[in-house]
């Protein structure tokens, strides 16, 4: 395994009159989780698709390593992909589905058949090497499909929302699986998703977009704590975007803090109330018309509750305040 | 009352199926069990009498083992018979899956696919007899086809083999049957997951490998059914080989048909009998391939 850089470089997709991805450039170092996040048809998925070979580069470029791979075939890349729905073939068993490429290349039954439960032992399915796909469950299924995509050794794993099919339950377990296998492989993996809260638990790497376009890229605490554009503050959650004089702030829901009426800040009356467990969510009206929400801890919040209809005090601290570009 | 309605709950199933069972009894499995009872009957020139006898059988045989290593007419009969069914069968499974394919995969919008669907049953909109003789005037000696590769100098005389030939029978078998082939096939071809050829393509498989590791395997069901409907039809069919073979040559379906012109019915209900058997034998071990039941 040789862990390489991935770099895109203005690569733009068009598809007759309709631009999917209108120009984007971003690097990814060798060994990064890179999460693809955005709303459907922000043009996250033909990106990942581009960088797979699996889409013609309508022009620019995307180097791995050393080397321009826009007109190599996907197996030629050094990548690898992982489908939406895993793609297993149905007809195969799950040995030979995960030594399909190795056949492909003619390596003979036995060398094939060794490096496929290799890769079996290493996702923990090597006992199920027999069976076909449709005896496995969702999250086996995607094992194997992990199993079938690291066998051809790639530097860079391309997983398209790879826990989309799966209950919320088994998605989160296997969204610590698939980090615990890129950390453990040393190589880069770019994954697509539309979930932040996914995007936020796996990625060293966010890459935010919209129309085709990044609108922001940068460590999740990075994207979180100083969202660049009003669209980022309000993809990513957790963020009220607010007017103050002439410019665009967003303030983080847990930085505002409430007082009753009267107090130095901003007037508001409570909309709705609703409980979390560890903490509220309030939601609030401001005099001037403009509509926040603020989370505070559960204990401070019973501590002294504001109920319905209440007329509260609205403030924070002006240094979590952050200027947004549109 | 109560033990009533508990009954027709617990059998509801079964008298949901009785309709199609009564249609399938009455005109299926009656006629087959009759046609049956018929080829143990005796009969003579003037007369058909109810009996146990294996003589028609052995009459269908007449000779055949004595006279090996030579082949009696009835062996020789479906050697024929297979020759067309294995014939038409191979070219039209090529051609068939050829167009399915290009059909399900190749053709991006459904509307497309349907007009051209539509496009392939046209023949099926004349008669099988009319679309028979249409080969005449093309392929006869003064055909056009002749006219042709003489005008362009290609044969310096007209060419008897184009038609009243094997040629002509299994050009005609295939241009009638190629579409019983693509229905299933397609069907098939149509339930493959795209994201199985993507798959196969970002594991480095040529076209021709997906085809033969992905595409070919996963529309075996389709494969067979198709090619249930193929071997079944030739293996019975008198008409087209009569026809386009110039009355010149044997088929099993002829010389039944000769028997029961001649009203040898117990002769007859034995040479169907025995049709029977090799075409369920033919079936048999062609679903020995892929196990249908598991697969639809």
């Amino acid at each position: 395994m040789r862990p390489a850089d991935l770099e895109l470089a203005t690569v733009i997709k068009s598809y007759g009159d309709t631009v999917a991805v209108r120009g984007i450039s971003l690097k990814v170092k060798a060994g990064t989780y890179c999460c693809l996040l955005g709303p459907s048809g922000c043009g996250k998925s033909s990106t990942l698709r581009m960088i797979a070979g699996h889409e013609d580069v309508t022009s620019g470029d995307i180097v791995l390593g050393d080397d321009i791979v826009n007109e190599l075939p996907p197996a030629k890349r050094g990548t690898a992909m992982m489908f939406q729905s895993y793609a297993l073939f149905p007809h195969l068993n799950v040995r030979d589905n995960v030594a399909f490429s190795l056949r492909m290349k003619g390596i003979a039954k036995a060398e094939r058949h060794k490096r496929a439960d290799a890769a079996l032992e290493l996702v923990a399915m090597g006992q199920y090497a027999a069976r076909l796909p449709a005896q496995l469950s969702g999250g086996q299924q995607q094992r194997v499909a992990l199993a079938r995509a690291l066998v051809t050794d790639p530097q860079v794993l391309l997983l398209d929302e790879p826990l989309s099919a799966l209950d919320p339950f088994l998605r989160i377990r296997m969204r610590a699986e698939l980090k615990r296998f890129q950390r453990d492989l040393g190589i880069s993996f770019i994954h697509v998703t539309h979930s932040q809260e996914e995007a936020m638990a796996l990625a060293d790497l966010i890459v935010v977009m919209k129309d085709g376009v990044i609108e922001q890229a940068g460590s999740p605490q990075e994207i979180f704590n100083a969202p660049a554009t009003e669209f980022v503050a309000r993809f990513m959650g957790g963020h009220n975007v607010l007017t103050v004089g002439a410019k665009r702030v967003s303030v983080r829901t847990d930085h505002v803090s409430l007082a009753p009426a009267g107090g130095p800040g901003k007037a508001a009356a409570v909309q709705e109330i609703e409980y979390q467990g560890s903490f509220v969510v309030v939601s609030l009206k401001a005099a001037d018309g403009q509509e926040l929400t603020a989370t505070i801890a559960e204990k401070a919040f019973y501590a002294a509750p504001f109920g319905l209809g209440d007329d509260v005090t609205v403030s924070w601290d002006p240094a979590n305040e952050h200027l947004l570009t549109n | 009352m109560r033990a009533i309605q508990d009954f027709f709950s617990r059998t509801l199933a079964y008298w949901q199926a009785a309709p199609m069972a009564l249609v399938f009894g009455f005109f299926f499995l009656l006629p087959l069990a009759a046609t049956a009872m018929v080829s143990f009957w005796e009969y003579t020139e003037y007369s058909i009498e109810p009996a146990f006898v294996l003589t028609n059988y052995s009459d269908a045989f007449d000779g055949c083992i004595s006279s090996l290593p030579d082949l009696c007419t009835t062996f020789r009969t479906y050697l024929s018979t297979l020759f067309f069914c294995g014939g038409t069968w191979l070219l039209t499974l090529i051609i068939g899956f050829t167009v399915a394919w290009f059909l399900a995969f190749h053709v991006r919008t459904m509307t497309m696919q349907i007009v051209l669907f539509t496009l392939c049953t046209i023949p099926f909109w004349t008669s099988n007899v009319i679309r028979m003789i249409s080969w005449i005037p093309l392929l006869g000696r003064n055909g056009l086809m002749n006219q042709l590769l003489l005008s362009l100098g290609i044969v310096s005389q007209p060419q008897e083999w184009l038609l009243y030939s094997d040629f002509s029978v299994l050009l005609a078998f295939v241009h009638l049957y190629t579409f019983f082939m693509v229905v299933p096939i397609f069907n098939s071809m149509m339930r493959i997951d795209r994201a199985l050829i993507e798959a196969a393509y970002d594991a480095g498989a040529s076209g021709w490998q997906t085809l033969w590791n992905v595409v070919v395997p996963l529309t075996k069901p389709g494969i067979t059914i198709g090619s249930i409907f193929v071997i079944t039809i030739v293996m019975g069919d008198f008409v087209t080989i009569g026809i386009m073979g110039g009355q010149q040559i044997a088929s099993v379906g002829k010389v039944i048909q000769t028997e029961i012109s001649f009203l040898q019915f117990p002769a007859a209900a034995a040479n169907a009998v025995i049709l029977l058997i090799s075409v369920l034998l033919i079936i048999v071990g062609l679903t020995r391939l892929v196990d249908i039941r598991k697969e639809l």
